[in-house]
């Protein structure tokens, strides 16, 4: 038989049936049944050896053509199989993507910790170390370090709940700058949140158990504008940049000059509203600077040194912060308000 | 303190202000107002009226038909119901337009009520005449009034004045949050001295210059003796006699009562008027009922009772100053006269006291008799004792002015203080340093001679007069020239100088991850008090001899419920898992970070110690096992990376007896976890299972570390081993580990429990255990025989506690 017509019907009948395989399956049995050990192209080339050896080279070269144009449109066919395959199961996986999420439960934290965290990083960042002192103090710490002497009426003032006349529940977290200045190390610039406590009755605005967060700079050259700038700074990053600041003359035994801060209502941005019952401000904090005798009380000079401190509520940044308008949630811990947090 | 912007600008005449300026200003400069209460806010357009002629109304028979005077060339007509209507009367007449400030009942209207003309049952109506009530007042302040009607003007008055002038309602009070530094500034005064030193204008006090007859005090008074002079730093006294008690005039009157002080008569008023003033509280003694006529200033004897002019019987004790006659105490010093001395009606001669006494003595004393007046309430910040003479002749000044009696020549005046006559050096240069700014000295210089402090040149000190007690240091001056530059004109800058680090103390690091740590796991922060009831232990079935009873106590708390400090972080949690449940929130997990305190030794004499306890809470979903992930998982993040033993044999009442355990670390007790006891569930009313577990983070401070060091990721292959086991069910899979662990040799890599069964299979009481053990070099291949060694030993030290490999 004519070896050409062969090959030619050969690769008619392949091509007849590789266009007519739709599965891959099918493909491989063609390819099989073509190009395989049994193959038909695989026994006519075996099928060389009975002809003439000169006309081998050219016998061989026609069935080897034959055999690249049957796996060129093989490869072509298959590509084109398994794309339409790989189109049909990505159609059939499609999801309906707004299921709900998967989640693991995070818990949360206390807003009055969200708070702190907030006030730490911002003095972290300017370089204050966060320290801590003890809630069941001795008066000397609470009280007469801090210009605060035996029958001053600031005692009756703060409400203070005693375990024996010389040992208290800290009123104030301001005794941590005894401690502190009592440590002797300067330049000091730190703050101390912690838990105080005073004798009012639980109701929507106290409790007898609060947080304050104290701070206080120690250092050569501490000027009244360094404790203006730092707070200032500390109001516009805690309420946003555009928080503007008012001191206003206070008093306070262990300070002098003594300020309470402002800030413009962060609601209406100093217009009044509601929320600032009007004034467009909302007093924030006291602070002042580290009154001489303090100073000397704990063994530092104050003609060569000076000091500014202050104190923040931290349930008062939290119930503003984030408009809680009772503070007896924050001791009910119910979990459908600390999930806001 | 309050004051009526009128008052004060008797003082400050210049001053030409808004109430919004005047808030703001006098804020700034330290004398903070809290708010201003304009008296004339809600009411307008009202004038003096006369009635001229009353018709009844033809269509009512409680109405009737006036014609009214306003000043006016016509009459204006106004239908009333008023029952005191009578032609001839004077009263304020509300006009067409005008607004009154509320109803008959004396319930106001916010923005007040508008009048408008109109017609009442046919009959044309152009006003309204009114009420005190609907002014806005009340016969508190304006007993003249009726007690139902039209308010009456005294026949002097000018028809078609304005009616809220002539009722001293164009005023306004300003209310302040004074400081307790500045016990001056608690006086019309003191605030007017500061207003005029803010809008920087002149401050003129009072004249004060008493007309007295020629007798003198000595032939009506013997004197006063002062026993307890540390109590009592000045005494002053005067006479007056022929005394007319009647009311005081209207002026008078109505500034008491914009001050919110009800007016009595002359003589009480007088004394008011001037404690208002001068910030001097003072008390008149009907004279003829001192015995003796002399006074005695001394402490009370112990058990001694008083009845004070309120008729309340008073006890009092040793530390208790009184003012007494030559037999008896007539008044309790500072804080309230006696019935048996007061001002009757029927006076004719008085004794005026104006005295200074010891602050904290007054303060403690009224605590103790139970009895806070107004006199207290500024004796108590303690009071400059040169006040005192000026109050008292002030007050017989007005005395004579009023007409209320005759002031009898001279004054008793007993004084045992001495003026502390403060200097203090004028360093400007300082002072700029101190605050940051660059203040002209003889921009300080003038704010110092706005506040009356005067400048020694000579010797560059700043003399300090005796009315400012708080000035006493360079500080305590640059607060003034602070506050007078202006707080809002100091720069801000930040601190220079040396750099320092910002960080969390390492215990506040070991906090954060246990925070962190706890929210992975879905636990929420809670904060509960630090006081708590002693009822807490016996709902927690703590035994009456444990020392966790031994608790620091309060000695003044809010109550037993807050009335000692925990020793036990429980309450807390399981009152919020409590409310919680209550709340029914399903699935609930806390924690809380928080002291515990327990004292050394009882009583105190020390601080106690205070230890910080992460105390995790759940109920819902998850079990014990939950507890001992989230804390072991803590305890690896902060460093705590070796095993953790589990002795079931921890003996906590409020934990279920079988399930629960320590967590021993270091061979020491760390914390602990457990399922609470089904009867503190029950005492808590929380109708789930509650699991606890409390971890006692000084002890892990002291061990925590955040050094690590890497250790090499194997590359030679694993070898395992499983080991499927049966045992008794008593015995613990710890038992198991520590084997494994102990005996597996250099090569133990890992061990792992894959099952555990009870039940088909297995014989009653006995359990199958199921580990994976794997063995790894990290320097070669491990053979057959580096296996087969540890594995027996292992199987060998089971086998000894009688665990059986399951064939």
């Amino acid at each position: 038989m004519d070896i050409e017509k062969k090959l030619k019907e050969i690769r008619e009948e392949a091509l007849k049936q590789i266009q007519t395989s739709e599965k891959l399956e099918k493909l491989n049995d063609v390819r099989v049944g073509f190009l395989g050990k049994k193959g038909e192209l695989t026994a006519l080339l075996k099928s060389m050896k009975d002809v003439a050896p000169e006309e081998r080279p050219a016998f061989g070269q026609k069935v080897n053509e034959t055999r690249q144009a049957i796996e060129k449109v093989l490869e072509e066919t298959k590509s084109k199989l398994e794309n339409a395959a790989r189109e049909a199961k990505l159609r059939a996986e499609v999801i309906d993507v707004t299921l709900p999420a998967r989640k693991v439960n995070l818990g949360h934290r206390h807003p009055n910790t969200v708070a702190l965290e907030e006030v730490e990083r911002i003095f972290t960042g300017m370089g204050y170390e966060v320290v801590e002192g003890p809630e069941i103090e001795y008066d000397y710490y609470n009280f007469e370090a801090l210009n605060i002497p035996a029958n001053h009426p600031a005692k009756d003032e703060q409400d203070t709940f005693y375990i024996t006349p010389d040992i208290l529940l800290r009123t104030q977290t301001s005794g941590v700058q005894v401690h502190e200045m009592e440590r002797g190390k300067l330049p000091i610039r730190m703050i101390a949140p912690g838990r105080v406590f005073r004798s009012d009755e639980v109701d929507a605005t106290h409790s007898p158990c609060f947080h304050q967060i104290e701070g206080m700079v120690i250092d050569k050259n501490i000027t009244f504008a360094d404790l203006k700038g730092t707070l200032a700074e500390f109001a516009k990053q805690l309420f946003g940049a555009d928080t503007k600041v008012k001191f206003r003359p206070h008093h306070f035994p262990f300070t002098e000059p003594s300020a309470e801060m402002d800030v413009t209502c962060f609601k209406c941005k100093g217009e009044g509203c509601r929320f600032c019952k009007g004034e467009g401000w909302i007093e924030i904090l006291g602070c002042g600077m580290i009154h001489p005798r303090v100073l000397k009380m704990s063994g530092i000079d104050p003609d060569e040194y000076s000091g500014f401190a202050f104190g923040v509520g931290l349930e008062r940044i939290a119930l503003l912060k984030y408009e809680i308008d009772d503070m007896r949630l924050l001791y009910e811990n119910d979990i459908r308000f600390l999930k806001q947090f | 303190m309050n004051t009526s912007y009128k008052w004060l600008k008797d003082y400050v005449p210049d001053l030409e202000v808004s109430d919004k300026e005047f808030m703001d200003a006098m804020t700034l400069s330290g004398s903070k107002v809290e708010c201003f209460n304009r008296l004339d806010a809600d009411i307008e357009n009202i004038v003096v009226g006369q009635v001229k002629k009353i018709e009844k109304h033809p269509d009512a028979e409680k109405l009737v038909v006036c014609q009214v005077d306003i000043g006016e060339d016509e009459l204006l007509q106004i239908v009333t119901g008023a029952p005191n209507v009578a032609e001839g009367m004077k009263t304020p007449v509300v006009l067409d337009g005008g607004r009154v400030a509320g109803g008959h009942d004396g319930k106001k209207t916010p923005g007040g009520i508008k009048i408008k003309k109109g017609k009442l049952r046919g009959v044309v109506s152009n006003g309204m005449m009114c009420s005190i009530e609907e002014l806005g007042s009340d016969r508190n302040f304006y007993p003249e009034a009726p007690e139902e009607g039209l308010y009456q003007f005294s026949d002097d008055v000018e028809v078609g004045a304005d009616a809220i002038d002539v009722l001293g309602l164009h005023d306004v009070v300003f209310e302040y949050e004074i400081t307790s530094n500045r016990v001056e500034c608690y006086s019309v005064l003191g605030l007017a001295r500061e207003a005029a030193a803010t809008f920087n204008k002149k401050f003129i006090p009072p004249v004060v210059q008493v007309k007295e007859n020629s007798e003198n005090i000595n032939d009506y008074f013997n004197g006063v003796t002062i026993e307890d002079k540390d109590l009592c730093s000045r005494y002053c006294a005067r006479v007056v006699k022929n005394i007319k008690i009647q009311p005081s005039p209207q002026w008078m009157q109505r500034r008491l009562a914009a001050h919110g002080i009800r007016p009595i008569n002359n003589i009480v008023d007088i004394t008011n008027y001037v404690m208002e003033e001068y910030g001097q509280p003072m008390h008149a003694y009907d004279l003829d009922t001192i015995e003796g006529k002399e006074i005695i200033v001394r402490r009370a004897k112990a058990g001694e009772t008083f009845v004070t002019l309120d008729g309340q019987e008073r006890n009092l004790d040793e530390n208790i100053l009184m003012i007494c006659d030559a037999q008896k105490a007539v008044g309790i010093a500072g804080i309230m006269g006696g019935e048996n001395s007061m001002i009757t009606d029927d006076v004719n001669t008085m004794l005026f006291e104006a005295a200074c006494f010891d602050g904290t003595n007054i303060r403690l004393s009224s605590k103790k008799v139970g009895l806070r007046t107004d006199a207290s309430g500024k004796f108590e910040k303690g009071l400059d004792p040169n006040n005192a003479i000026e109050a008292i002749n002030r007050a017989c000044q007005l005395v004579e002015e009023l007409g209320a009696g005759e002031v009898v020549g001279g004054v008793v005046d007993i004084s045992h203080f001495k003026n502390k006559n403060i200097r203090i050096k004028f360093e400007p240069e300082k002072i700029n340093k101190f605050l940051g700014t660059d203040i002209a000295v003889n921009d300080m210089l003038s704010y110092f001679e706005r506040l009356e402090l005067s400048y020694d040149s000579d010797t560059k000190e700043i003399i300090i007069p005796s009315f400012r007690q708080d000035l006493e240091c360079f500080a305590d001056i640059a607060e003034e020239v602070a506050r007078f530059y202006g707080y809002d004109n100091i720069p801000t800058t930040l601190p220079s100088g040396e750099a320092t680090t910002g960080q969390l103390s390492f215990k506040l690091r070991i906090e954060e991850i246990a925070k962190n740590t706890a929210q992975i796991y879905g636990f929420s922060e809670a904060m509960s008090f630090s006081f708590e009831s002693p009822k807490v232990f016996d709902k927690l079935l703590i035994s009456q001899d444990s020392k966790l009873r031994d608790a620091v106590v309060i000695s003044n708390p809010l109550g037993e419920d807050y009335s000692i400090m925990r020793t036990t972080p429980l309450n807390g949690i399981l009152t919020s898992l409590a409310a919680n449940y209550n709340h029914r929130n399903k699935n609930v997990r806390l924690y809380e970070l928080a002291n515990i305190y327990i004292p050394k030794q009882m009583p105190l004499t020390e601080l106690p110690n205070e230890r910080i306890q992460l105390t995790f809470g759940m109920y819902g979903d998850g079990d014990f096992f939950t507890m001992k992930g989230v804390a072991e998982d803590f305890l690896y993040a902060v460093g705590l990376k070796d095993k953790i033993v589990y002795n079931p044999e921890a003996g906590r009442p409020f934990l279920h007896p079988g399930r629960q355990a320590d967590m021993i670390y270091d061979e020491t007790v760390i914390g602990y976890i457990g399922e609470l006891h089904p009867t503190v569930a029950d005492n808590y009313n929380i109708g789930q299972r509650v699991y606890i577990a409390v971890i006692d983070m000084p002890e892990i401070v002291e061990r925590a570390t955040f050094d690590i060091k890497y250790t090499g990721i194997a590359k030679y292959p694993a070898v395992s081993r499983d080991l499927s086991m049966v045992m008794k069910k008593e015995v613990l899979v710890g038992q198991i580990e520590e084997i494994i662990e102990s005996k597996g040799g250099q090569y133990l890599e890992n061990y792992e429990l894959f099952d555990i069964y009870e039940g088909e299979q297995i014989k009653d009481g006995y359990k199958s255990v199921a580990y994976s053990i794997t063995f790894r070099a990290n320097d070669k291949t491990l053979e057959e025989s580096d296996v087969r060694e540890p594995m027996d030993r292992i199987l060998k030290n089971l086998e000894k506690i009688g665990i059986e490999l399951r064939q």
